[in-house]
């Protein structure tokens, strides 16, 4: 048995626990040590991922370098790690956004304002230990093959998460913005408690469904195993009421419309690395959890409701992206376009064919890493004059070109621009829903256009035209925020240009998850046999 | 004098009262927590008043702790699986459930007494420390002989013996296994705890109005009890729990004196209500709750801590008794009801509770809630259920106790400061504090990881595997309604601004931070490492009859 699952998850957590214990203090001395331990940690952390990624051979059993430890017996719980070709995918995108975040948001945790006499002594400690927190749990829900310790710890993130966006503001918004910053927080925790919940009923019932066919485990390998060989037969109606609570636990998380209110509040008010976090990372355990979770364990239900839930993801492209247009606060802009995209990647999910599942999980990846860049430049656009509104910039591209090519760069990214990584996924994923549900494919198509829309026009009016007063004399972007940024635009380039690797690695998981619910590819030769899906096969 | 066995012998053919045997050995606990309790009324009327606090500490603790080795002795030498057995004729069961919630209630009865001998919260008088309790209880409050005994730095020590006077009643509550013992238990953990609750030491009145409350509610209960007990008597002409689920399941016949009584349905089942009444007006479901947030709120801060946590773990044991044992046929009949109690708990307290401006009476509410989450465990009818129920008392005692512990600590110029707007910004003045109430509430809220969320997933796992699916639907909506609660005193703490004339944290002597630090681990360990606990609770799921 290998314990480097084991380790990529317990070194980030003890990282947090270290970061938590270290000296307290205000002067600039202590905090530098508390970020530069953290910094450490997360590196680290980004190693052993990569030794993960290394180690992982994509012609191998589905999951590998598997660990199981007994925890809670009586519940028949053990807390067990494998790695498979999509969750490797997301721990290397994760171990590499931890620590750009940290970076970028150096300064977002030093004591604010002068007369803050109740400041925390230990705020800088907290911010970059809840980050390691969200990432060791972030982990651990991506390796977790036991669907009790996925639940234990897609729960818990919430707690270090709603800290993180309570605690932590850009100080960009009104004169109110604490409060709307506690809303936004509580608004999160809320939701996400809800649907977690759910979700907890759901897990208990298919544990007690599990159970009456003697087999009461977690385990998410033998419930798989057993369930598409047919030794576990959960009835139809169980397998609905089941698949729903999972799904709805994911889809507030993902998020995907019209669970979706609580993302434009929690991105708007955090911090631009919050916004990342939550974004980039935190979200795709939603998403990801749909692919693992919900098309493994109920084949059936996932099939019955996948039209319902592509309508609904076709809305969110849609409405995301219209929406979008028309925000006037830079953040709220991300996140709209984030609900828009959260709407291809369920799309790729529930098409069921192995373009659009390849397609989906490229796509969490590629927009992680796209709306990072994006979200982060606009995060030093912001913290330059202490505001989120798209009118009060312009002319930027005159006074600090690095920043708004950047920041340029994000946007093409986002809209899809051939050559950058997330072509390749949306374009996957709009293949594959065309094969089986042409018509959902032809309006989906249109997100790419709105998109077009939101991210050329924010760019235009924020970084074109004259120069307007508050801009003037604004500093380009720094050595620290060029460290930041430099890696997400290469790897957005790259993985646009040679995404085999990635491919590879995912490939043989979506195959087998497609095996799990009994399906295979659409025959490709006639439109009304990919109608009327003549390509099932049983 | 003549033994009772020769006056047996003499009667010749006349009833006979034959001599008890009592088994010493396995009632040691109680008679541990009883006779230091004596040694506590000795060292009050014979110890000179200065030196009465720390020796009445001393024998609690010694009583406490004496008393839980000997449950752990006990339970070592098997007395709660193989040896379980009938004690005192049949008037007390030694099994496993009762082995569980005595060791758990003189866990948390100790913790209790630790945080009640705290002097350093309040200002010193004379040079005297003080403690949360009133100068002279007997006093009219705000009148000049309070005045006088509060000057003179007085102290009411009595709590002391009190406490373990209702330690003792409760140990023998989950135990009793006739329902004339159980009433005599429900009186001795009753009567001192009427007394406890109106000896605040602030706020004398409302104080004192929460006691007034507290009997008169709890007298009306007992009496429901005891009429019950004597409907189920006519019924079944016994007060053995065993021998009425004997007659109610028709195994046995009863005596032919009873014989007009019996098989009349309508005296068990007016019975048996009636018993429940008496059992959840102490659990504190609704609709028996309403004295719940009165009492919490008037009581002092260590008294309501204990009261939450160990008198809900004892009535709990004494309700799964009544029904595992003395009902168990009756499912049909009590089940639809006790659904009907378990949903409006549930439901009542989480709603409730959320607009309550007290820190006292957020908690009481949320004490209800919790109720009905039991209450889903204990409806699952079979040992599961049973594990669940025994593991979610330990979990929620401790969890209680450290949270009212919190609370003693957050003080203006007036006492506690309990108001609610008064806690805002907590977690910016006293960082330490405020995470760990913030943990606290995060368990009552049943997030993972924490020892709050293993038992309501052992609770609701029971219930859906004994067919109560819609309990555990509503069980997690409710959890979502009071998760906002919680969440809401949290926000308060972390991302509200400070009054300028906020309360200040004081910083307590070793015996509240050891109450604290004890529950903090519990919580945490119950939650990360909870299995060697489980399998403790499932190895005690087991009734003796």
């Amino acid at each position: 048995m290998s314990y480097l699952l084991s380790a990529t998850c317990a070194v980030p957590a003890a990282g947090a626990v270290l970061t938590a214990a270290l000296p307290a203090g205000t002067d600039a001395a202590r905090r530098r040590t508390t970020k530069a331990v953290a910094l450490a940690v997360s590196v680290l952390t980004l190693g052993l991922a990569a030794a993960v990624a290394a180690s992982f051979e994509p012609g191998g059993a589905r999951y590998q370098l598997t660990e199981s430890y007994s925890w809670i017996r009586s519940f028949g719980i053990s807390f067990s790690l494998g790695a498979d070709g999509i969750g490797t995918a997301l721990v290397l995108l994760t171990a590499v956004l931890v620590p750009l975040v940290m970076l970028a948001g150096w300064h977002d945790a030093d004591p604010a304002a002068p007369e803050g006499s109740f400041e925390s002594k230990r705020r800088t400690q907290a911010f970059f230990a809840l980050i390691l927190a969200v990432e060791a749990m972030v982990l651990v829900s991506f390796l977790a093959t036991d669907v009790f310790v996925f639940y234990v710890f897609f729960e818990a993130m919430l707690i270090p998460m709603y800290f993180l966006i309570g605690g932590f503001g850009d100080r960009a918004g009104g004169p109110d913005s604490d409060r709307q910053r506690s809303y936004a927080a509580v608004k999160f925790l809320l939701y996400n408690l809800l649907g977690g919940l759910v979700m907890l009923a759901a897990v208990v019932g298919l544990y007690v469904a599990a159970g009456d066919q003697g087999q009461a485990t977690f385990s998410l390998t033998a419930l798989t195993d057993a369930i598409s060989s047919g030794k576990l037969v959960i009835g139809p109606n169980a397998q609905r009421a089941l698949f729903l609570g999972f799904f709805f636990a994911f889809a507030v998380k993902a998020p995907m419309w019209p669970l979706h209110t609580w993302l434009p509040n929690a991105m708007g008010e955090s911090t631009a690395g919050t916004a990342v976090l939550i974004t980039a990372v935190v979200d795709k355990v939603g998403t990801f959890a749909m692919l693992r979770f919900c098309l493994g364990l109920f084949p059936d239900a996932s099939k019955t409701f996948a039209p319902v839930i592509m309508v609904l993801a076709l809305v969110g492209i849609v409405y995301g992206a219209l929406v979008a247009i028309g925000q006037k606060d830079i953040k709220r802009l991300v996140a709209y376009a984030s609900i828009s995209h959260f709407g291809f990647i369920i799309l790729g999910v529930f098409a069921m064919t192995s373009q659009g599942q390849s397609g989906a999980t490229l796509y969490m990846v590629n927009h992680g890493i796209s709306t990072a860049a994006w979200m982060l430049v606009a995060g030093f656009l912001i913290s330059r004059r202490g505001s989120r509104l798209i009118a009060d910039y312009g002319g930027v591209q005159k006074v600090a070109p690095v920043l708004a090519g950047t920041f340029l760069l994000g946007g093409l990214a986002t809209l899809s621009l051939p050559g950058m990584g997330p072509f390749v996924s949306e374009f996957l994923v709009l293949v594959g829903t065309f094969s089986r549900y042409p018509a959902i494919g032809v309006v989906a198509t249109s997100g790419i256009v709105l998109a077009a829309l939101y991210a050329l026009l924010l760019y235009q009016r924020t970084m074109t035209g004259p120069v307007k007063a508050p801009v003037e004399g604004m500093p380009d972007l720094k050595a620290r925020e060029l460290a930041v940024v430099a890696p997400l635009v290469a790897l957005t380039l790259l993985l646009g240009v040679y995404p085999k690797p990635l491919t590879d690695m995912v490939n043989p998981a979506v195959d087998d998850t497609l095996s799990q619910v009994h399906r295979t590819d659409p025959a490709p030769a006639h439109p009304v046999a990919a109608t009327n899906e003549g390509g099932e096969q049983k | 004098m003549m033994p009772v066995h020769a006056l047996a012998a003499a009667g010749g053919n006349s009833p006979s009262i034959p001599a008890p045997h009592i088994e010493y050995g396995q009632l040691s606990p109680m008679l541990a927590v009883f006779g230091a309790a004596l040694i506590g009324v000795l060292v009050e009327a014979f110890l000179p008043r200065r030196a009465r606090a720390s020796a009445q500490l001393g024998v609690s603790l010694l009583g406490l702790v004496g008393a839980f080795a000997a449950v752990v002795v006990l339970a070592a030498q098997g007395h709660g699986t193989t040896k379980a057995g009938l004690l005192a004729m049949g008037a007390v069961a030694i099994d496993g459930p009762a082995l569980f919630l005595q060791g758990v209630i003189l866990l948390t009865a100790v913790l209790a007494v630790l945080t009640y001998a705290e002097g350093r919260l309040e200002p010193r008088i004379n040079g005297h420390r003080v403690d949360a309790f009133a100068a002279q209880a007997a006093a009219v409050p705000g009148g000049e002989q309070e005045r006088d005994a509060t000057r003179e730095g007085m102290r009411t020590t009595e709590i002391y013996p009190l406490t373990l006077f209702a330690v003792g009643g409760m140990l023998l509550f989950p135990a009793s296994n006739d329902l004339l013992t159980m009433f005599v238990a429900l009186e001795v953990l009753s009567l001192p705890l009427y007394l406890m609750c109106a000896l605040a030491r602030r706020r004398r009145l409302i104080s004192q109005e929460a006691a007034v409350k507290y009997f008169l509610l709890g007298a009306f209960a007992s009496a429901f009890f005891l009429f019950g007990t004597a409907l189920v008597y006519g019924y079944a002409g016994s007060l053995q729990l065993g021998e009425i689920a004997d007659v109610v399941s028709g195994v046995s016949q009863v005596t032919p004196a009873l014989a007009v009584t019996t098989q009349n349905d309508a005296l068990l089942l007016i019975g048996l209500a009636m018993l429940a009444v008496g059992l959840l007006f102490k659990v504190g479901a609704v609709p028996f709750h309403s004295w719940t947030p009165d009492v919490y709120q008037g009581a002092p801060t260590p008294v309501t801590g204990f009261m939450a946590a160990a008198t809900k773990t004892a009535a709990f044991g004494a309700l799964l008794r009544l029904f595992y044992v003395a009902f168990p046929g009756l499912r049909w009949d009590w089940r639809p009801v006790m659904w009907g109690v378990a949903i409006l708990t549930m439901v009542v307290g989480a709603v409730l509770a959320i607009t309550q401006q007290d820190v006292k009476r957020l908690l009481a509410y949320s004490s209800v809630a919790h109720a009905g989450f039991i209450l889903t465990g204990l409806i699952a009818t079979d040992r599961r259920g049973v594990a669940a129920v025994l593991f979610y008392l330990l979990a929620y005692s401790f969890v209680t106790l450290g949270a009212f512990a919190v609370v003693t600590l957050v003080r203006d110029s007036k006492g506690e400061a309990t108001h609610l707007s008064n806690w805002a910004g907590l977690g910016r003045r006293s960082p330490l504090l405020a995470a760990v109430f913030a943990l606290f509430l995060l368990a009552f809220a049943g997030i993972p990881l924490t020892s709050g969320f293993t038992g309501k997933f052992a609770v609701f796992q029971a219930a859906a595997e004994g067919g109560a699916t819609p309990l555990v639907i509503v069980g997690v909506l409710s959890s979502a309604v009071a998760a906002f609660f919680y969440i809401r005193v949290v926000v308060l703490m972390f991302f509200s601004d400070p009054q300028p004339s906020g309360p200040a944290v004081a910083v307590p002597s070793p015996l509240t931070a050891t109450a604290i630090g004890v529950g903090v681990l519990v919580t945490l360990g119950l939650g990360l490492l909870p299995q060697y606990f489980l399998d403790l609770a499932s190895k005690a799921s087991v009734f003796v009859r």
